[in-house]
């Protein structure tokens, strides 16, 4: 499960999304979901996963935690950062 | 009691008071109200404790809550500074008179894969800010988001963007950084906040450890080196508010006895001017303590309230030393008119000591001071800023109308070459007290050196000691101090 952080839709976040989506189909094979939390709407919750970049990706389970900052343009960092299983 | 005068005095700003002893004084009333105040210091100087006694302050005394980021994951720390207040950090928070909100920035966990900005900063403190209303923030320490993230260019953006924001939200705000080798800030945050810059230092010699406040910048202008001494103690941060000489103090012509009727004939039957500093320099058992609880003795029985620094001796055995030589001080203690206070030597620098001392006059008000004595103040080993700071502490005294005393162990030979000039020119009166044995028989001797703006008697005297107390026999004539200045009796003497 990934959760993407974004503070309203600046052109950043839009990006993010976009990237996100694509990385999840090229390369995931849809075997991730995707949540999007929307920090301008719920404030609340960027205490939780300490959230202080947006956008912010966190891929919670399996641990440990992984967070990526950014707008996830820099597809092989994404790769790296989330040290995803290339699907077979 | 008035304060002593700031340097600069911005009374067209408006100023949030930060509630620390003796900084409001400084400032002129607090820290620019509505800006950025950036403090800074290596760890352990006491900056944390500084941005938690303003966020305190401003929310118990001043009606101002206040909200604390805290980016070093130092909860323990945080509860500790704020118990060390005498606050609860639980209540506060529950009373919504502070919230902290602990800011993880770990560096392990974060991979930069294209742009960012720090809007979820932003939004969790806009959040907090508006939860309990906060007119305060404090950033400690902003530095740790350098060591979290890797783009300098976007956090110095963010930076800028960020103090851009508590100003436009009109929020008070401390935010504390790391010293740096060459610059302020290891990371040069001086260099966007323009309004208020602090810097706070802590030095160990020897084992002796000094601490010093230094406003760097206030609004734009320069305070250049205007250092003041500061203890850390259960109450809190008290900074000594004492800096340059101002000369221009009140002289009262009141005056006060020197509790030995004898003594207050040498000086026009009058005694003391009230407001005087006196010194009494001797060597070793002439009667210096002695002086100066007689003196203090007859300010009680005038209702007056007296302060007795203890140097050497511990408060008992100067009750007891006393009551051998008929001073009964003890009753004067019962009835809280004298209030003593024993300075030990600890491993707190002699700045610390007279930080302590300024501290308790501003608590007792005394209208009698008594330093007994401060011989480590004033000699040669004593740093140039101790000295400089006992000057400013004799001022201080004249300027608030306090009556002081002050006792200086010299050794035998000349006093006057034995006592540092400097001090010495600071005192209106100043007593010599001296051993002799003419003819075998030994005897003390006092005579008064000088006593500005009053027709002294120059003529040595012999004290007498006794379990009567003390007093001051006949006029020698066979003493060997030296030549008097000749001089008609009854002239006036002035500096």
């Amino acid at each position: 499960m990934l959760r993407l952080y974004i503070a309203g839709h600046t052109p950043n976040s839009i990006a993010a999304i976009a990237n996100l989506k694509k990385i999840c189909e090229d390369k995931l094979h849809g075997k991730y979901r995707i949540e999007v939390v929307d920090l301008l709407k719920k404030p609340q919750l960027a205490k939780g996963d300490q959230i202080i970049a947006i956008p912010t990706l966190v891929r919670r389970l399996p641990p440990p935690v992984k967070k990526i900052i950014g707008n996830l343009s820099k597809t092989d960092s994404v790769i790296v950062g989330l040290d995803l299983q290339p699907a077979r | 009691m008035s304060s002593a005068k700031p340097k600069v005095v911005h009374s067209w700003l408006a100023k949030a008071p930060t509630g620390i002893q003796g900084l409001d004084e400084v400032t002129g009333g607090g820290l620019p109200k509505g800006r950025v105040t950036l403090v800074c210091g290596s760890a352990g100087c006491g900056k944390s404790l500084f941005a938690m006694e303003f966020l305190v302050h401003g929310a118990m005394r001043y009606g101002e809550p206040g909200v604390c980021m805290d980016f070093e994951e130092t909860e323990a720390k945080l509860r500790a500074n704020v118990a060390s207040l005498g606050f609860d950090l639980r209540e506060l928070t529950k009373r919504k008179k502070l919230l902290v909100d602990f800011v993880s920035v770990e560096r392990n966990q974060i991979a930069e894969t294209g742009e960012y900005n720090l809007d979820g900063l932003f939004i969790r403190l806009a959040y907090a800010v508006k939860a309990i209303k906060a007119k305060r923030v404090v950033l400690d320490s902003i530095e740790a988001l350098f060591s979290g993230l890797v783009d300098s260019t976007i956090l110095r953006a963010e930076l800028r963007r960020l103090f851009h924001w508590l100003e436009e939200h009109k929020l008070t705000a401390v935010v504390t950084g790391e010293a740096g080798e060459q610059t302020l800030t290891r990371h040069g945050l001086e260099e966007y906040v323009a309004d208020c810059v602090i810097a706070l230092d802590h030095r160990v010699t020897e084992q002796i450890s000094t601490r010093r406040l230094r406003i760097v910048k206030y609004r734009g202008t320069s305070h250049g080196t205007d250092e003041y001494p500061f203890l850390i103690d259960h109450e809190g941060i008290s900074v000594v508010p004492i800096t340059s000489l101002e000369l221009a103090h009140k002289a009262s012509s009141d005056r006060v006895s020197t509790g030995i009727p004898s003594l207050d004939e040498m000086m026009e039957g009058k005694g003391f001017f009230r407001g005087s500093s006196v010194l009494v320099s001797g060597s070793s058992g002439t009667g210096k303590s002695s002086l100066a609880a007689s003196f203090t003795r007859a300010a009680c029985a005038r209702g007056e309230v007296c302060l007795y620094f203890a140097f050497e001796e511990s408060p008992s055995q100067i009750l007891r030393n006393m009551r051998s030589v008929s001073i009964n001080l003890e009753p004067w203690v019962k009835k809280g008119l004298l209030h003593f206070h024993a300075m030990r030597p600890t491993s707190i620098g002699l700045e610390a000591h007279l930080a302590v001392v300024h501290k308790l006059i501003e608590k007792f008000r005394p209208n009698v001071v008594v330093i007994d004595p401060i011989t480590n103040l004033v000699s040669a080993t004593g740093t140039h800023s101790v000295k400089s700071m006992l000057m400013r502490l004799v001022d201080f005294l004249k300027v608030e109308q306090i009556t002081s005393m002050f006792t200086n162990l010299t050794f035998s030979g000349d006093p006057q070459e034995r006592t540092a000039a400097a001090v010495s020119s600071l005192m209106d009166t100043w007593i010599v007290l001296r051993d002799s044995k003419p003819n075998g028989r030994p005897r003390r001797e006092l005579y008064v050196l000088k006593s500005r703006g009053m027709a002294h008697s120059r003529e040595p005297r012999e004290l007498i000691v006794s379990e009567r107390g003390m007093e001051l026999g006949k006029v020698l004539t066979d003493h060997t101090l030296g030549t008097p200045v000749a001089g008609p009796s009854g002239a006036k003497v002035s500096g």
